[in-house]
């Protein structure tokens, strides 16, 4: 017992970090060996090295920054681009990864610092789909019509979304030459018009997405279903999305 | 709807199947016949072609206008795509990355091809009845000929793929069944247009095109000239 926890001691896991001192600064890349520990996640690597902030090399260097909340796969903070894929850090375990392993920021965002990235367009996106049941009046509305089981089941996967931005990093139309809105949003405008009160205000939102960099930026390369770590059902929506907007196309010309 | 690619976007994808879709199957069909009916059977189908009326406005409304819109709006398209099939090694991603190479690839060469053809009997430097004949003289030449090899399977691969992509753009194929099994028509459709378009490129070598339109080409220049 004694000797498997030595050899498990002087185990180590290899990490290949890319690194930025500064949003516009130059990316460089910066070595680790860190002590390997039974069921360790890339999030644990981490906090290794805050506490012991020692390259590869036996040389000091700065902590990586990086952000996390949930530790559970729920909040999203923590995706970052981990052996090409992008994923949350929280949920890859170094048992299950090759090594060396290489961590990087998701550059499809502007990166704050190291591993830090700044999401705050996907909230924007959801602010400009109105991505939100209102529900306020100046007297009691009253109840609302009720939603029908079988499509509230099928709503609630597309209500796991947590907008942690992996459908935009592996969209090849998501870039700074074109003004697409990525995947998330088009299915958050589903799930917002599948609730019965939500549905009330369909058309507003159908027609934030018939605007420049709007439903049209995509182009079927269907990355964003295969990337997404809660397995929402995004290109469905997107095709489902491209019916109701090409419907309320034609109802606006023939003036219906 | 002010200043938004929605719209464009919307046109680019329906110009892809109609008219230039339809317009496409009817060229291999066209083209089939000299595989089928050798060199009496290409002439009779241009022939009908070119009788139809109004051929000229036919023409400009059903090809020459929608290939310049969608081939231009298509560059603009391109330039705004990545490809990563490197980091995203799927099947689908391979087909968004090679949409965009086939269609690039294929609006140039379709501005030769025209230049090389339908600008060339406009220019009177050939006729529709001498066509398979310039069709011959241009393909027995190896590096035309594997151009115009390359070139077909790549403009076919383009409409087939984008018949696919454009049932998803319009919601007609929504969820993944209706996609997969739509992917799979469409993949048949490539097969069996690319084939149609090569076994006509085959027939346009043989020697029945040389040698008969010689012989008409010859009369004709005797009758001209």
């Amino acid at each position: 017992m004694a000797e498997t926890a030595t050899a498990t001691a002087k185990r180590t896991v290899k990490f290949i970090i890319t690194r930025r001192e500064t949003p516009d600064s130059a990316p460089y890349t910066e070595e680790f060996d860190i002590p390997y520990r039974p069921n360790m996640n890339v999030i644990s690597a981490l906090m290794e090295i805050q506490r012991n902030p020692v390259k590869a090399d036996g040389t000091k260097t700065t902590p990586v920054v990086w952000e996390s909340n949930c530790l559970e796969e729920v909040c999203g903070a923590c995706s970052m681009v981990i052996n090409g894929k992008p994923r949350q850090a929280c949920s890859a375990l170094i048992d299950n990864l090759e090594q060396p392993i290489r961590v990087a920021p998701m550059t499809t965002f502007p990166v704050v610092r190291d591993l830090v990235i700044n999401r705050e367009r996907m909230f924007n996106a959801l602010k400009r789909v109105k991505a939100w049941i209102p529900i306020d009046g100046t007297y009691d509305l009253g109840p609302g019509p009720r939603m029908a089981e079988s499509k509230r089941q099928w709503a609630y996967e597309l209500s796991k979304c947590m907008t942690c931005g992996v459908c935009l990093e592996a969209c090849p139309n998501v870039n700074d030459r074109s003004s697409f809105i990525g995947p998330a949003p088009i299915s958050q405008v589903r799930l917002f018009n599948a609730h019965p009160t939500g549905e009330m205000n369909a058309h507003e939102r159908l027609e934030a997405l018939m605007t420049d960099g709007g439903i049209e930026g995509c182009g079927n390369s269907q990355n964003c279903v295969r990337s997404c770590p809660k397995g929402i059902p995004l290109t469905t929506s997107i095709a489902a999305i491209n019916k109701d907007t090409t419907k309320h196309m034609f109802k606006r010309w023939l003036g219906m | 709807m002010s200043g938004n690619s929605f719209l464009p976007r919307k046109i680019h994808s329906l110009l892809g199947v109609i008219p230039l879709g339809l317009f496409f199957i009817e060229h291999a069909l066209t083209n089939y016949s000299a595989f089928e009916g050798g060199q009496e059977g290409f002439k009779d189908s241009v022939e009908f072609l070119h009788s139809l009326p109004l051929i000229f406005f036919l023409e400009l409304f059903l090809i020459w206008l929608p290939i310049l819109f969608h081939g231009v709006y298509g560059l603009y398209l391109a330039f705004t795509s990545n490809l990563n099939v490197g980091r995203f090694n799927y099947g689908r991603n391979w087909a968004f990355a090679l949409q965009r190479i086939s269609g690039v690839f294929t609006f140039i060469f379709v501005i030769w091809h025209v230049w090389q053809t339908r600008v060339q009997v406009a220019l009177g430097n050939t006729t529709n009845e001498e066509i398979g004949q310039h069709m011959h003289d241009i393909v027995t030449q190896p590096g035309f000929f594997i151009l115009y090899f390359v070139a077909v399977i790549a403009a076919t691969f383009h409409f087939a793929n984008g018949l696919w992509a454009f049932l998803v753009s319009w919601g007609i194929t929504i969820g993944p069944r209706a996609q997969k099994v739509s992917s799979r028509i469409c993949m048949g459709i490539f097969v069996i247009v690319a084939v149609l378009f090569i076994l006509s490129l085959f027939a346009f070598r043989g020697d029945e095109f040389a040698s008969a339109s010689a012989a008409i080409g010859s009369l004709s220049s005797a009758v001209l000239g």
